[in-house]
């Protein structure tokens, strides 16, 4: 079964005709995802490498069928590219592009509520569902099909922890980057909750970093509603107070948003935490 | 992105909050000038770092009458100014702000920032003005008031009708907070600001409202459409090092250890420390080279985290996705190469080229070691810096 992407999932990306858009539209599509074109304002009726361009994600949605995007568009331009997208009542929505503002984001945030679009990030590596459909920037080939659900964070860590359960032999039904920002669409607790109504997925690893409290609101959530087994990590206990640690979201300020506070809740929430970036794999085995 | 507080007022100001007068000094010289515009016989001079905790550094100092207030100056002028946020090196003060000393009735705290949790911009006061908001959420957290902001509705005067009840303010003072409190909320949409704060803000004698110390901090990634915001940074007060990172588009923060980190991805880069500490050794850096990192890059990041002379090893940790692990292979080869890099490097390449990659590095004739997985990679450099550092 999978969560939000899979051989249902008709892909457009907004942004298309950009050196990044090209590139990893073709790797999902090579992967064999449902890729039925791109968005880009006034290259409308052109084809670019063998897809057609649409002007408008409304035309991408009537005459292609479109029913995801994956948005590589500059940060300045996300907030208006978010709202077509929202507008278009696509079902899903995966925003690559680092750096938006967090105001913007404020904004693009109260505006989904109450509509039918889900977002994934911004500044995140996207969503894979192994075996069957990829919309985002990761390395396709550490991926293997099977039962553990991954959200994260974070991007290249999650590729850390993804090809430590494939080397161990252990498969993965959606692997989830939520973005490193403040503010972002699908929460880690969104993701639980699609997780736990999926039957291929039998255990979740969810890799935190410091800043905020999302892992600590997670955990207590997880307490009362997820039954099936939750491994996690938390990067950054060796991480200086006051500094953003390269994502915008990753700073401790105000003594909140710990790596200490956060061990302490997950837990005391019965969640096995991983102490090394190395043992995120071996961990999850260990709740299995 | 952080600014002075001289810089933070004027800005304010131009939204409408009331400010103490004031005028920012960079030499001895301009000061006698500064202080006839001043009513005086009471001036504040206040050292221009970006740092809180600067009374307590011995860097705001009250004088009477100008012979006080130009000896004042002396004194901090050109100082090295140590305070609970800048560590031991301190921040050489270059800049000062002269203003006038203002009749105190009251003092309280007053920002606006974003509240991750709900997702809504949300003010935050507290009758203990003058003190550090994180101490006073520790020692008196009933006394700190939150009011949200939904980002649809915008700033609106119940707003501040609420706050001014919860602040025991009444009549014309009512009206004062409601007008700073918007010019807040503006000054924040407007430039893309992260936090803006006034601490203290304080009632007059005469039952004016006025804002005696400001912060404004902004969004990194807002500053793009901000070019006026970009003119006010003071790289000064920066690490030169983090300085230099972010020409070339690095994420660099130094820290105290003796292990270099050079790692692609931020949570990778966090990681990587944490796993050095685990095996023993301390992480000199973070260092996350971003997804598109080039050679010219990779030499770059190589040559700051050199230029710390506490380094005795490098680890290179690199999880190819968009980035390949041969463009990475051969930055580190060259960088090494022209650098002439005599500290151990242990490198550990996956992902995208993997094969290319350690190829390339097996085959340059260097001494760089690698290392096949995460934990195998943090052993090695803690093992390889520790012997480093006893021979040298």
């Amino acid at each position: 079964m999978a969560i939000l992407i899979d051989q249902n999932t008709r892909l457009i990306c907004q942004g298309f005709t950009g050196k990044h858009g090209t590139f990893h539209t073709l790797k999902s599509a090579e992967y064999g995802t449902k890729v039925v074109g791109g968005v880009v304002p006034g290259k409308g009726g052109t084809v670019h490498e063998g897809f057609p361009v649409f002007d408008t994600v409304a035309q991408a949605r009537e005459k292609g069928g479109a029913n995801a995007s994956m948005i590589f568009v500059p940060a300045n331009f996300c907030k208006d590219a978010l709202i077509e997208a929202i507008d278009a009542e696509l079902e899903l929505v995966i925003c690559i592009t680092e750096g938006v503002p967090v105001g913007d984001m404020l904004f693009v945030k109260r505006y989904l509520a109450g509509k039918k679009t889900r977002l994934v990030g911004p500044n995140c590596p996207g969503v894979i569902s192994p075996g069957l459909a990829k919309a985002g920037i990761m390395p396709a080939s550490i991926h293997k099909k099977g039962g553990v659900g991954v959200i994260s964070r974070s991007g290249t860590l999650t590729y850390e922890a993804v090809n430590q359960l494939t080397q161990m032999g252990i498969g993965q039904s959606t692997c989830i980057g939520i973005g490193g920002d403040p503010v972002i669409g699908t929460t880690f607790i969104d993701a639980f909750e699609l997780f736990k109504k999926d039957r291929q997925t039998k255990a979740v690893l969810m890799i935190g970093e410091i800043g905020g409290s999302m892992e600590e609101e997670t955990a207590r959530w997880i307490k009362k509603n997820f039954d099936k087994p939750v491994a996690a990590f938390i990067a950054g206990a060796t991480a200086p107070a006051g500094k953003r640690m390269g994502h915008a979201g990753a700073i401790i300020s105000g003594g909140k948003g710990t790596y200490q506070e956060k061990l302490k809740v997950l837990k005391s929430c019965g969640i096995k935490v991983a102490k090394s970036p190395a043992e995120m794999g071996k961990t999850l085995k260990s709740v299995l | 992105m952080n600014v002075h507080e001289y810089q933070a007022k004027e800005l304010l100001k131009s939204y409408g909050v009331p400010v103490d007068r004031g005028f920012m000094v960079q030499s001895l010289e301009e000061i006698a000038g500064v202080l006839d515009q001043l009513p005086g016989p009471g001036y504040v001079v206040k050292a221009q770092i970006h740092s809180g905790g600067r009374g307590k550094g011995g860097g705001v100092k009250l004088a009477q009458g100008k012979d006080q207030a130009l000896q004042q100056a002396k004194n901090i002028l050109g100082m090295n100014l140590v305070t609970n946020q800048t560590g031991p090196g301190g921040r050489l003060v270059s800049r000062l702000l002269i203003t006038e000393a203002v009749n105190i009735d009251q003092e309280y705290y007053l920002s606006l920032l974003i509240d991750r949790a709900v997702c809504k911009y949300v003010f935050v006061a507290s009758t203990e003005g003058g003190m550090e908001i994180e101490k006073v959420a520790e020692e008196k957290p009933d006394s700190i008031i939150k009011i949200h902001v939904d980002p649809f509705s915008g700033f609106k005067n119940f707003h501040g009708l609420e706050m001014a009840g919860k602040l025991g303010f009444s009549g014309d003072q009512t009206k004062q907070l409601t007008g700073i409190m918007r010019g807040l909320y503006n000054l924040f949409i407007e430039k893309d600001a992260s936090l803006v704060e006034i601490n203290p803000l304080v009632k007059t004698k005469d039952g004016r409202l006025l804002a005696i110390d400001a912060k404004v901090n902004f969004d990194d990634n807002g500053l793009g459409r901000h070019p006026e915001i970009m003119e006010l940074r003071d790289v000064d007060q920066e690490d030169p090092n983090e300085v230099q990172a972010s020409k070339y588009d690095l994420s660099y923060i130094k820290l105290d250890g003796t292990i270099g980190c050079l790692v692609n991805g931020a949570g990778l880069a966090m990681a990587t420390m944490d796993i050095v500490k685990l095996h023993g050794g301390s992480p000199a850096n973070f260092l996350d080279v971003g997804g598109s990192a080039t050679a010219e890059k990779v030499t770059e990041a190589f040559k700051i985290i050199l230029s710390d002379p506490n380094v005795k090893g490098i680890l290179v940790n690199i999880f190819g996705g968009i980035m390949k692990c041969d463009v990475i292979a051969e930055g580190i080869v060259s960088a090494s190469r022209s650098l002439g890099v005599k500290v151990p490097i242990v490198a550990r390449l996956d992902g995208t080229n993997v094969e290319q990659g350690r190829k390339i590095l097996a085959g340059s004739g260097l001494k760089i070691i690698p290392a096949g997985s995460l934990n195998e990679a943090a052993k090695r450099i803690v093992a390889e810096a520790e012997s480093y550092g006893h021979s040298n």
